[in-house]
């Protein structure tokens, strides 16, 4: 049965140039559309939250991974399953503070940037700002609020990639209201 | 490797933000022009991307022979490794004008499989006509490339080639 389902998430696999260039479109037509780069990472940043609130239900469904139970365990998960299964990366998770609730995940090569140059005048553009959007909103679908940033970006000339990655609070289950 | 799902959520996302900075009724054609030239750029890049390959597809005949072989390159070689199938049926009239037809399209699949949406099929089918025509023009091919639908989810992408 495990081979089978090993098949199934296989055959998922696509050529990522595709999604590469995809993405690199719509940042350059995000960049012509905004004047200001802070702009374009929020767009980005609300799109990856979009695409994180749907792709956490595809993921679940995928990869059996059942609920978490501390913020160690969701590094790992993030690590070595979720970026392994869509972007075929595993990045490491390092520098947690001593309150355990705040790590870095080092990305050896992003693979959203592989044909990127970025032109001197968008010194403040994040280009991967996507990347952040689809953790919160990933998270934020299994009650965990986080925040999300990148402390560096091989793009703007550091030798790794580093999503740092904060636990604010877990979201209690909304009562409807009325019901006590 | 990236999983399809990416894409696939990331195609409807742009779908989603084109749209919304370009709402209004008359707007729709100048949503789907900007998605099909989002599509051209990426089509050129996969074309360039892969040129070594496209180089040793073409290594006994140096150069694509005509036009058809190009489309058949297209509707082979290039449609597998964007969408993981071939286009299901080719044909032309000789005289520069080709319909590709994708019984089960990729990005149609997740929609509907019948008449319902078909009004929003339009906006799911630009981008990859733009990455027809990018393609294609990266091999040295000037064309049109429109899409239609009946049923989801097969369509068919008319190329019109333009002669130089």
């Amino acid at each position: 049965m495990s081979r089978q389902s090993n098949r199934a998430t296989d055959s998922k696999k696509m050529n990522s140039e595709l999604f590469t260039l995809t993405y690199g479109a719509l940042v350059t037509q995000l960049c012509k559309d905004y004047e200001n780069d802070e702009e374009v990472n929020k767009q980005l940043d609300k799109m990856g939250y979009n695409i994180g609130v749907r792709l956490i239900e595809d993921f679940l469904a995928r990869s059996s991974v059942g609920r978490c139970h501390d913020f160690r365990e969701t590094a790992d998960v993030i690590a070595k399953v979720a970026f392994k299964m869509y972007l075929g990366v595993t990045p490491s998770v390092t520098n947690w503070n001593p309150a355990g609730d705040e790590f870095s995940l080092i990305l050896e090569s992003n693979p959203l940037v592989d044909f990127v140059e970025l032109p001197d005048n968008h010194s403040n553009l994040v280009y991967s700002s996507l990347l952040c959007g689809v953790l919160r909103g990933a998270l934020e679908m299994v009650q965990m609020a986080v925040d999300v940033r990148f402390a560096q970006d091989t793009l703007r000339g550091d030798s790794v990639t580093e999503i740092r990655m904060k636990f604010i609070k877990r979201i209690e289950e909304n009562l409807p209201a009325g019901d006590e | 490797m990236a999983d399809e799902a990416l894409f696939q959520f990331l195609h409807s996302e742009i779908i989603q933000y084109v749209n919304s900075a370009e709402s209004g009724e008359s707007e729709n054609g100048r949503c789907v022009s900007k998605l099909e030239s989002m599509g051209f750029r990426v089509g050129q890049g996969l074309i360039e991307s892969r040129h070594i390959s496209v180089c040793r597809f073409t290594k006994d005949t140096p150069r694509f022979k005509d036009e058809l072989d190009v489309m058949k390159f297209i509707c082979k070689d290039f449609w597998t490794s964007v969408f993981k199938k071939q286009i299901d049926n080719l044909r032309t009239n000789h005289q520069g004008i080709y319909v590709l037809q994708d019984n089960k399209f990729h990005l149609l699949t997740q929609l509907s499989a019948g008449k319902q949406y078909l009004e929003h099929a339009p906006k799911f089918l630009a981008f990859t006509c733009g990455l027809v025509r990018g393609a294609l023009s990266n091999l040295g091919v000037k064309s049109i490339v429109t899409a239609e639908v009946s049923v989801m989810p097969a369509c068919k992408f008319q190329v019109m080639i333009q002669k130089m």
